[in-house]
């Protein structure tokens, strides 16, 4: 059976290594974009010379072939998927028995005057971190950035390495309140205003952009007028399915590539994974399209099983994510919404002179937590999970949060001002019963898994 | 054109420039001193004959009251001297024999005796501004250079804490080598060591020739039979071309300066009459090279672990670990030595440990301690305890990091002034390959090397077999004690990395390495499913060791090289590492089995 993987990133490549680890079946992974799998968000750390290209292959280049996974570097123009084939951009073809559509996102471009001119760019791809690389070298003195996604942030934080003043063009009031809560979005927007050099525009939004008479880059104009000159525009509100290519055909697409449960297709040895797939029907609280690494990389694993006969519907589980905005880490588990819901209780405590804050949310009723949101501190990951997994009681998780402190040594640990200002919220008289530390969270781990909880 | 670099300020460049006019200074001085040759500064022999041979061929050659303007012309001069001494001790011993019971080598001039007096006498004869002022040279070279390194490092302390790595891979000092000019280096390197070491063994090739030996089936062993041929490596350190030019400039400097000071010194007198007011007022004694070594080790370590603080003001573990190999260097290395011997007892590292001490059960060593009374019995039993009970516990409960990035001397120097380098190891798995081969075998080599050592003491017996106890312990001192440890060692930072003696060569590191790997609670764990293999973690690992390859699958690290510093959690931009010392029989957590995320139901089915 010759299983071909269209797209090398996360989604792609944990397909692939999960079918070769369960099978001796041929399998050809391509890409148009790079010879070899790196990790996407990681390209910023190439462009501020953290690190070497190289060193965003997550592995060695001998790799792929001491495991028999074929690379070829090909964009592929048409699928003809009655006939099984696939039509590379040269005019050649090559026969699949099974295929994995794991093409990705693109930047979505909301039709602006002037997006088409040189130096107005996303920054998803490789070749989007070249242009950004060339502009820099070449004439950038300023940059305009719009958007307050994730991907915004990171455009900043790599011009502000090159001391390249950053106009920062966001349209709600407060960075990314679509998703932080108010505290938190604060935080972060005072976090951005104290970096020198980041201009940051909210209740700002892009209207045109106006070239040089060379088909390059000079102004990003808002709207209501206000122009900033700049050579450079980085457009970073949100990605899309990259699907526009497969339109035309018998497959089935929404906003991006439907898939079932099993991420097939409405066509028959086809499955779609990563950003590109839309689920028919998602699990209850999350979204159709998860255009997360995480979400990528399980979807790969559940693929493969589903190719190889062995029927396991996608579940990602409870949900996580993390980012990092400057020097500021965000870690999320469970259920966080920016707004709290009827039904749901909240807790936040904020450090009173660091960045550094957590949220907890619970049910009103069952008292069983659901979500932990992190800014500044680090929290562990198996520990969280377990809580919202087993519906744990919200002062328990109190009692011993503790146990899913995950920053390093000798940081000081908040817990215990956590816990009385929760007290202090809640009319509790809850005393920290647990600390940092591995063999805390080692004997509460194999407690669990004695008593065989039934996970989600 | 974009600025490819961090932004400094006025002050930080003069600070640049001061540092820069330092060790100009500190390397020119070498020429700045003139030798006169007085009758009183004459090596004296080991017996009156002697001293009357080289005293009267110093006067027929007159060469006593010559004034020379450097040590090569004294060097010259001195050997012409010295070979007419020989000639003349020897004729007088051919003729009539030795007088006063002397046996033939009391009498005569034995070759190693030039070498010996080559140092002494060209200290001793040193005249010019140096010898005249001491205190001010001090100040202009280690006083200017302190200063400067202050000024370029104390403004970093108002940036905002956070990981500090841009421009790392832009700027010609840190980016490394392409492999081939790497390999170029370490080739001439290793070719250039050998080489000198068939004259270092008087013409005893066998030694260098067995070593290459074994160089050249570690090579075939991993080429061939390990297939690595087929397996080039593309993480290796290797921007385009030789870049990485200043870093060859500084490695070419470093290499150079253990090259004089392990086998030139004679080259190096105006650094120690530089240091020597320091060393007498510190220990009662006179200067070395070693005590040049020392002061300049010492200060780098200091100020370079302000550097440390100012880069990792976000990461409490890196602030208190700095600070604890900054006083261990201080104290135990620096100053409590230098007490002792003020204290008239045996001069001793009381953190070093045998095999990374490779001494210690040298016979001289022994009998220094053994004669030195309760106090050196003490020390005797504190270096066996440290060996038998000191690595295995504490390496138990913590890791080998309690050593080698808390306490070590060879880890200071490492962790400061080489942090600037730790991304230029290599990450791939041929590298590991070297790794594992090279440093397991110098510790066979460390304790065959002191098992031959340890037989001749208690037996009397030198010869074993077809070796010879002395030659064996001389050719590791030249070899690893020198040539790896501080010429490779340290004169490699800017092109393989910081820890490259720590890495492929240290004994004591491998011993910890065993106990770390298979018997300790350390272990670098990973939070859940949160990596984005990113790399950064892989980028800074001092060790070379691949953390993402781990830290991707969501597996516990448990390494045998993993030194502890701490810098891959240090650097991760999700939070996803963190040291720990836990229960060791969760095994299952290292496992690569450990399943990615998806629900205990799906992965059931595996």
């Amino acid at each position: 059976m010759h299983i071909v993987i269209i797209g090398n990133g996360i989604a792609g490549v944990t397909a692939a290594r999960h079918l070769r680890k369960q099978s001796q079946h041929e399998i050809t992974m391509i890409s148009g974009e790079s010879e070899f799998h790196y990790s996407r968000p990681a390209l910023m750390y190439s462009y501020m010379g953290h690190m070497r290209s190289e060193d965003l292959k997550p592995y060695e280049d001998w790799f792929w072939e001491k495991n028999r996974i074929n690379l070829k570097r090909a964009w592929v123009e048409t699928i003809r998927f009655n006939e099984k084939q696939l039509v590379f951009a040269d005019g050649s073809t090559m026969n699949y028995d099974k295929l994995v559509l794991a093409v990705g996102s693109t930047t979505s471009y909301y039709d602006w005057p002037g997006q088409d001119l040189d130096g107005v760019h996303g920054m998803v791809t490789l070749q989007d971190i070249e242009a950004m690389e060339r502009h820099s070298e070449e004439r950038l003195k300023r940059a305009v950035i719009v958007g307050g996604g994730l991907i915004g942030i990171e455009m900043a934080e790599c011009f502000h390495t090159r001391q390249i003043p950053v106009s920062f063009l966001v349209r709600e009031e407060s960075y990314w309140n679509r998703v932080l809560p108010p505290d938190e979005s604060t935080m972060v927007t005072k976090h951005i205003q104290r970096k020198h050099g980041i201009d940051l525009r909210l209740e700002t939004e892009l209207s045109e952009i106006w070239g040089d008479g060379d088909g390059k880059v000079k102004m990003a104009v808002a709207k209501g007028g206000e122009k900033f000159p700049c050579e450079f525009v980085g457009i970073s509100a949100g990605v899309k399915p990259n699907i526009e290519w497969l339109s035309f055909s018998e497959l089935e697409l929404g906003r991006g590539i439907k898939v079932n449960d099993h991420l097939e297709t409405n066509l028959k040895d086809v499955y779609a994974i990563g950003d590109c797939a839309e689920l028919i029907e998602p699990q209850p609280g999350r979204r159709p399209i998860e255009a997360i690494w995480y979400t990528g990389r399980m979807m790969g694993e559940t693929v493969a099983y589903n190719i190889l006969g062995k029927p396991t519907p996608y579940r990602p589980g409870i949900f996580f994510n993390s980012a990092k905005f400057f020097d500021l880490e965000y870690q999320v588990y469970g259920s966080t919404p920016n707004e709290l819901p009827e039904n749901q209780s909240w807790f936040y405590w904020q450090h009173p002179t660091e960045d550094k804050a957590i949220r907890l949310y619970w049910s009103k009723a069952s008292k069983a937590v659901l979500g932990f949101h992190l800014m500044g501190i680090r929290y562990r990951h198996e520990v969280c999970e377990a809580w919202i997994a087993n519906e744990t009681n919200i002062n328990e998780v109190v009692e011993h949060l503790g146990l899913a402190n995950f920053d390093p040594e000798f940081y000081e640990e908040h817990e215990e001002a956590i816990v009385s200002a929760f007290n202090a919220q809640e009319g509790t008289s809850i005393k920290l019963k647990s600390k940092r530390g591995l063999s805390g969270v080692q004997r509460f781990l194999k407690k669990l898994t004695s008593k065989s909880t039934a996970r989600v | 054109m974009s600025n490819k670099s961090v932004h400094k300020t006025g002050l930080q460049w003069l600070g640049l420039g001061l540092f820069c006019l330092a060790l100009l200074l500190f390397t020119a001085m070498l020429g700045l001193e003139s030798y006169t040759i007085t009758s009183d500064v004459l090596p004296e022999g080991s017996n009156k004959y002697q001293k009357a041979a080289i005293a009267k061929a110093a006067k027929d050659l007159d060469f006593t009251g010559q004034t020379f303007g450097s040590p090569f012309e004294v060097k010259s001069a001195y050997h012409e001297v010295f070979t007419k001494a020989q000639g003349a001790l020897e004729a007088t011993f051919e003729k009539s024999g030795a007088p006063d019971d002397l046996g033939e080598w009391d009498f005569k001039l034995g070759d190693g005796y030039f070498k010996d007096q080559l140092f002494p006498l060209i200290r001793s004869s040193s005249t010019g501004p140096i010898t005249a002022n001491p205190w001010l040279w001090f100040g202009l070279t280690f006083g200017l250079g302190i200063l400067g390194g202050l000024l370029y490092i104390l403004p970093k302390f108002s940036a905002d804490p956070g990981i500090k790595n841009d421009h790392i891979y832009h700027s010609p000092l840190t980016r490394g080598l392409t492999l081939t000019w790497r390999s170029v280096f370490l080739g001439f390197t290793i070719i250039g060591v050998l080489a000198y070491g068939v004259t270092y063994m008087s013409g005893q090739w066998v030694w260098p020739a067995v070593t290459a030996g074994v160089a050249i089936l570690i090579s075939v062993l991993i080429f061939i039979v390990q297939n690595s041929a087929k397996h080039t490596p593309q993480r290796s350190a290797s921007p385009d071309m030789a870049s990485g030019t200043l870093g060859i400039l500084g490695g070419t400097y470093l290499i150079v300066f253990y090259l004089l000071l392990y086998w030139s010194p004679y080259l190096i007198t105006p650094w120690v009459i530089m240091v020597n007011p320091l060393t007498e007022f510190l220990s009662g004694g006179s200067a070395s090279q070693w005590s040049v070594y020392g002061t300049l080790y010492t200060v780098i370590v200091l100020v370079m672990g302000v550097r440390m603080w100012s880069k990792y003001q976000h990461n409490k573990y890196q602030l208190v670990r700095t600070g604890s190999v900054m006083f261990f260097q201080t104290g135990f290395a620096f100053l409590i030595p230098d007490l002792m011997s003020r204290l008239g007892g045996p001069s001793v590292d009381l953190k070093l440990i045998w095999p990374l001490d490779y001494s210690f059960f040298f016979d001289w060593n022994l009998n220094s301690l053994l004669d030195s009374g309760t106090f050196g019995i003490f020390l005797l039993g504190w270096g066996v305890a440290l060996i038998v009970i000191g690595v295995p516990v504490l390496t138990y409960f913590y890791g080998k990091r309690w050593y080698c990035s808390w306490v070590c001397g060879c880890g200071g120097l490492a962790e400061t002034m080489g942090d600037p380098y730790r991304q230029l190891s290599d990450k791939s798995m041929r590298a590991w390959k070297y790794e594992r081969f090279i440093i397991h075998g110098v510790l066979v080599a460390a304790i065959v090397m002191t098992a031959a050592v340890l037989y001749h003491f208690f037996t009397g017996n030198a010869q074993i077999w077809i070796f010879n106890a002395y030659d064996i312990r001389k050719w590791y001192g030249f070899l690893i004690g020198a040539g790896f440890a501080g010429v490779v060692g340290t004169g490699f930072y800017p092109l393989m990395g910081n820890r490259t003696w720590c890495r492929f060569g240290c004994p004591l590191a491998a011993y910890l390495g065993l106990v770390q790997r298979y018997k300790s609670k350390f272990r670098i764990t990973t939070n859940g499913s949160q990596c984005i293999s990113c790399g950064n973690c892989s980028t800074y690992c001092e060790m070379g060791i691949d953390v993402r390859y781990y830290a991707q699958r969501g597996q516990d690290i448990v390494r045998s090289s993993c030194v502890g510093c701490g810098v891959c959690s240090a650097v991760c931009p999700r939070g996803v590492l963190r040291l720990e010392n836990g229960d060791d029989t969760d095994q299952f957590r290292a496992d690569e089995t450990r399943a990615i995320h998806i629900t205990a139901d799906s992965v059931g089915i595996l």
